[in-house]
């Protein structure tokens, strides 16, 4: 099911993708480009990973009936892929544990990541800690203070966190950082790459591990509700969780593929990290994609309450299912996430990160347009969020 | 030393007057001066260059502002643009090796662009006589003669792991690459990252054909500003002649 992937050139989604890395880490991706085509169809790995899904990550995951948010909303369905119930809190650990493995048997002895939000950064830790490999994280110094407990959880599971003070302090300064860490060092390294984004094979490998959120997705619904759901909703930053959601089901062409973008204070203000509202192809990090940017194709300073999606571009895959129209992505503001935040919380008994909440913002307002129903993915719980969400409604809180 | 020299400085860094004042003094002392064309994230740079970056965009430093520049200077030295791929890809390549050539720059440095992509590139430079200049790494292996063998203008060999900055040691095994690289070009080889004394400019340049000096110069334009002449040409000096 390689729907849009093209086999000619280095991992190309149509004209998107490629491996626009400096000379010093190509031997690297080659060498990972290699040893992930092996590996994918070893059985052997394969069932190394399904059993660490299983037994470590708590695989498969739910696909809950929100009968609640149903009921109140009228009109669709409404299912939640629930990727938060996942060991460490969200869908991240389906990559990490994938790309550790394969890391490990590359003979690396070494971890490095970046992080926004901190779910993939402890995801990562985390595997370092389960496969006794050193691991370092470098993170945004704003992030590092909006998730601060993360910062934490990462140093409890022995990671170092690196605060990373360039450019805007956030996701993207951090990948910066650690493709620079990844030149310094790349022969005991492996970069773990938490998005669909970045140099071939990044984007095909992590869509490929996220991709059992749909394969699970799509037996699920089919099972309980003996059809095809009308639309997938998911949350897009780099687009992980997204992709993962949307794979198995892009040759259902009936089915409505949708990602929420991060518009911050509006699309229309300065404020937002809405990369397909906003955003133009460029190259950077690795890949040519979407990008916002401004003439000169300087990559623009983005905002979101939400760090996870705090991002200037889109992974290739996405840059090319939006073209094609096979998938479209909508912004949701800060504002509407904080309410889907609150509202899921109650109406639910769901804390949901204040990144999956912007799918469930579109869902609230779309609910009521369907019939048959809907899945909305869940993409990590809401624990690290708690504090910042205080913070934004004027809360006090005695920490 | 009859040696080649190249020197580089970021545009705009402090301000498009002074980047042509700081050429003019280095032309005596240099071959090539590479010129950096900023990007908000150069991600082959150390703290030193990428601060440049930054000074320079604030400053309102711009594609269009960098090639009036190099239109208007006219030193012996050969120009070359360093920078990365994203802002020539939406300059549009066509339209950025026209202007490269209609400025005079003899060739482009694009760390971002390996060789496995250039495809899409190297028609336009090609087409208006302007060098893409071929990096290769201490980590490019079985590649340096499937590299060295399309290059052209110079190579610029990574003398090092990680990104540019000063630094004390360099990579074991350059002499052995530069062995690989003559057998199949006559280009020039030049080492850059990390160098920043006369004594390691006379070691790189007797195991490569000179020597490419980066984040000192721009080290002294963050310590002195507008003032920076003075002791850039102090230092190119002690560099190049000792």
């Amino acid at each position: 099911m390689q729907a849009v992937e093209s086999k000619s050139g280095l991992g190309r989604f149509g004209e998107f993708g490629g491996q626009y890395v400096p000379e010093t880490l190509m031997n690297a991706v080659i060498e990972l480009e290699q040893a992930y085509a092996f590996y994918k169809n070893d059985v052997g790995f394969n069932r190394e990973l399904a059993e660490l899904l299983k037994n470590y990550a708590g695989r498969p995951s739910l696909l809950y009936f929100a009968k609640n948010m149903t009921k109140a909303l009228g009109g669709a369905k409404i299912y939640l892929k629930r990727e938060d119930l996942n060991h460490t809190g969200s869908h991240k650990i389906n990559n990490v544990l994938g790309q550790a493995l394969l890391a490990k048997k590359m003979g690396k002895t070494r971890l490095i990541a970046e992080t926004g939000a901190g779910q993939h950064g402890v995801a990562t830790a985390t595997a370092a800690a389960f496969f006794n490999m050193s691991c370092d994280i470098f993170m945004g110094k704003e992030d590092m203070e909006r998730q601060a407990l993360n910062v934490y959880r990462m140093k409890l599971l022995g990671a170092n966190v690196h605060c990373v003070t360039s450019g805007t302090q956030t996701l993207k300064d951090a990948v910066n950082e650690t493709m620079r860490e990844w030149t310094r060092q790349v022969k005991d390294t492996h970069y773990v790459l938490g998005s669909v984004m970045g140099p071939h094979p990044f984007p095909m490998m992590v869509r490929d591990f996220q991709s059992i959120i749909s394969k699970e997705a799509r037996e699920q619904i089919l099972e309980t509700e003996g059809e095809l759901p009308k639309a997938v909703v998911a949350c897009v930053g780099g687009g992980s969780n997204a992709i993962g959601s949307f794979y198995h089901f892009i040759d259902d062409i009936a089915v409505e593929l949708i990602g929420c973008e991060a518009a911050g204070l509006g699309v229309d203000t300065s404020k937002n990290a809405a990369t397909v509202a906003n955003g133009s192809v460029g190259i950077f990090h690795g890949m040519k994609s979407l990008f916002c940017q401004n003439a000169d194709g300087q990559i623009a300073p983005v905002y979101s309450i939400s760090a996870g999606l705090d991002y200037p571009g889109i992974g290739p895959e996405h840059a090319a299912l939006n073209k094609s129209g096979r998938a479209i992505y909508v912004p949701i503001t800060d504002t509407e996430a904080v309410n889907a935040f609150e509202y899921i919380s109650k109406v639910e008994g769901i804390i949901p990160a204040v990144e999956s909440a912007h799918a469930v913002a579109y869902a609230m307002k779309v609910a009521k347009h369907y019939t048959g129903c809907i899945i909305v993915t869940l993409s990590g719980r809401g624990d690290k969020d708690v504090s910042s969400i205080a913070r934004y409604k004027g809360e006090v809180l005695y920490e | 030393m009859n040696k080649r020299f190249i020197s580089f400085i970021t545009a705009g860094d402090p301000s498009l007057e002074k980047t042509r004042e700081f050429i003019n003094v280095l032309a005596s002392f240099s071959d090539v001066i590479e010129i950096g064309l900023p990007f908000s994230d150069p991600i082959a740079e150390g703290e030193v260059i990428q601060a440049a970056n930054m000074r320079a965009l604030k400053n309102g430093t711009t594609t269009v502002k960098v090639f009036e520049l190099l239109r208007s200077v006219s030193v012996c030295s050969k120009m070359v643009i360093l920078t990365y791929i994203n802002p020539v890809f939406v300059y549009g390549y066509e339209k950025f090796f026209k202007d490269c050539n209609e400025s005079g720059v003899y060739g482009v440095i694009i760390p971002d662009l390996p060789f496995e992509e250039r495809g899409e590139v190297i028609e336009f430079a090609k087409k208006y006589n302007v060098h893409l200049i071929t990096m290769i790494a201490p980590t490019s292996a079985k590649r340096v003669q499937m590299l060295a063998k399309d290059a052209t203008g110079f190579i610029y060999l990574v003398s090092s792991m990680g990104t540019t900055g000063v630094r004390s040691e360099f990579a074991v095994g350059l002499d052995d690459i530069v062995k690989q690289i003559k057998i199949v070009t006559d280009v020039p080889v030049m080492v850059g990252f990390g160098i920043s004394t006369h004594e390691q400019v006379v070691k790189m340049s007797e195991i490569a054909d000179g020597v490419i000096v980066g984040s000192a110069f721009v080290k002294i334009i963050a310590e002195h500003g507008d003032n920076s002449a003075l002791y850039i040409e102090k230092f190119v000096k002690e560099l190049t002649i000792g």
